[in-house]
């Protein structure tokens, strides 16, 4: 069974080192994941990489938002309501890759986070008669 | 009348679809996951489906927040995948079925769900990696795919009952098609990972095994967990699980387990395919 998790003073139930994009994430995070969203496309990629402070007063970043990006300060960004997905399009500009990002966040080295999950190898295979 | 013939379940990660670009399939870090794909191709070349209906999330190519759909089914003429921000193009255009696109949304409609309905539609890694996967060396897709897309990116999600419930109509949508096409279903996705926060890299090999021993004998099992259940076991992108109870719900017939593989880790996840026969159930 699940353990019985903990809830915050606003009653929202708490996930150890986890942050559940909820309609509150998602309302203070919009400017930054809207800019991040926009990254899809190469040029505008490439107008973020030539003036990023430009770039950001475009979609009106927060102030911590901007902080934050530029201080590529992953956790931060995620407290600031921004979610991975539309934040990974942001650190490909950064040349950071999704292994990059974990080890960041939970303050290891590459190598020691790619380690980490080696540690965890394993392979299962069945295919029926 | 058409014909379910079965279920493929499969891990979607953008690193998949790179490794291939790369040529790594063989490589000692891939191999066990790719190697997993030997029985999907031996059943996709004995039964060459016509249609694949693919349940899977968008990960911000299609969908932003300023409109985010709970569920959404494509109904256009054709799919494109476009570059997701990290300049990955080239994957085939995906030929639709809107005649059975229309068909579906009228069945779960009329079974009391409300979706988003799509004329024109993007559908990104969660799809083509799955289509890469399961015809490698194809010229062009050799089905015409029904894209449907369910909301994993901002909480609310639906509820992991709710999802397993779309898919048993989309079932009872498939089933009363009287096109002829034999129809594979598709469920992309986890099992457990983590992208975000300072646990970052979470892996719950007893949570996943779980959902593998379970999904093709006794969904119901995976039920018991709601939402942010599966987030704390399987990750925050582990609620991925979700395209396969939908995918699990729209295979009705008699289901049986042919192969799987669970292999960890690809990139950030524990990867896992599982190929499921679906054999009409016969009334007397």
């Amino acid at each position: 069974m699940v353990s019985l998790s903990k809830a915050d003073a606003a009653g929202k139930r708490t996930i150890a080192g986890t942050h559940v994009f909820d309609g509150d994430a998602a309302r203070a995070g919009y400017a930054l994941n809207a800019m991040c969203f926009s990254f899809n496309d190469a040029i505008h990629r490439a107008e973020f990489a030539a003036d990023p402070e430009a770039y950001m007063d475009r979609f009106a970043l927060t102030a911590a938002q901007r902080q934050t990006v530029r201080d590529k300060d992953v956790l931060g960004m995620i407290a600031a309501g921004g979610n991975v997905y539309y934040l990974a399009k942001l650190a490909g500009i950064f040349g950071l890759n999704v292994q990059d990002l974990g080890a960041l966040q939970t303050g290891m080295g590459v190598d020691d986070f790619k380690s980490a999950l080696l540690s965890k190898s394993t392979t299962e295979r069945s295919i029926a008669a | 009348m058409s014909e379910v013939i079965g279920g493929i379940f499969t891990s979607h990660v953008p690193g998949i679809g790179k490794a291939i670009a790369n040529g790594q399939k063989q490589d000692p870090y891939w191999k066990p996951f790719f190697d997993g794909f030997a029985p999907v191709h031996a059943f996709l070349e004995r039964e060459r489906p016509d249609v694949a209906v693919v349940f899977y999330n968008d990960h911000g190519l299609n969908f932003f927040l300023d409109k985010m759909p709970t569920f959404a089914i494509g109904a256009a003429p054709e799919y494109r995948h476009e570059d997701e921000g990290w300049g990955i193009t080239g994957f085939k255009p995906f030929a639709g079925h809107p005649e059975l696109s229309w068909h579906i949304i009228g069945q779960v409609v009329h079974d009391e769900f409300d979706p988003v309905t799509c004329q024109s539609m993007l559908v990104d890694h969660a799809v083509a990696v799955p289509f890469e996967l399961c015809w490698p060396d194809a010229a062009a897709w050799p089905v015409k795919l029904v894209p449907i897309c369910i909301n994993t990116v901002q909480h609310p999600l639906p509820s992991p009952k709710r999802c397993f419930a779309l898919g048993r109509s989309v079932g009872r949508a498939l089933e009363s098609w009287t096109g002829g096409e034999k129809i594979v279903v598709l469920g992309t996705g986890g099992l457990s990972h983590q992208l975000d926060g300072e646990r970052a890299g979470w892996i719950n090999v007893d949570y996943d095994k779980f959902c593998l021993r379970n999904i093709v004998p006794d969904p119901e099992a995976l039920l018991q967990h709601d939402v942010l259940d599966i987030v704390e076991l399987a990750g925050t992108q582990g609620v991925e699980i979700l395209n396969w109870l939908a995918a699990r719900g729209a295979l009705r017939g008699s289901v049986k387990e042919l192969a799987h593989n669970y292999h960890v880790p690809i990139s950030n996840t524990a990867a896992a395919t599982l190929l499921a026969r679906n054999d009409a159930v016969a009334h007397a």
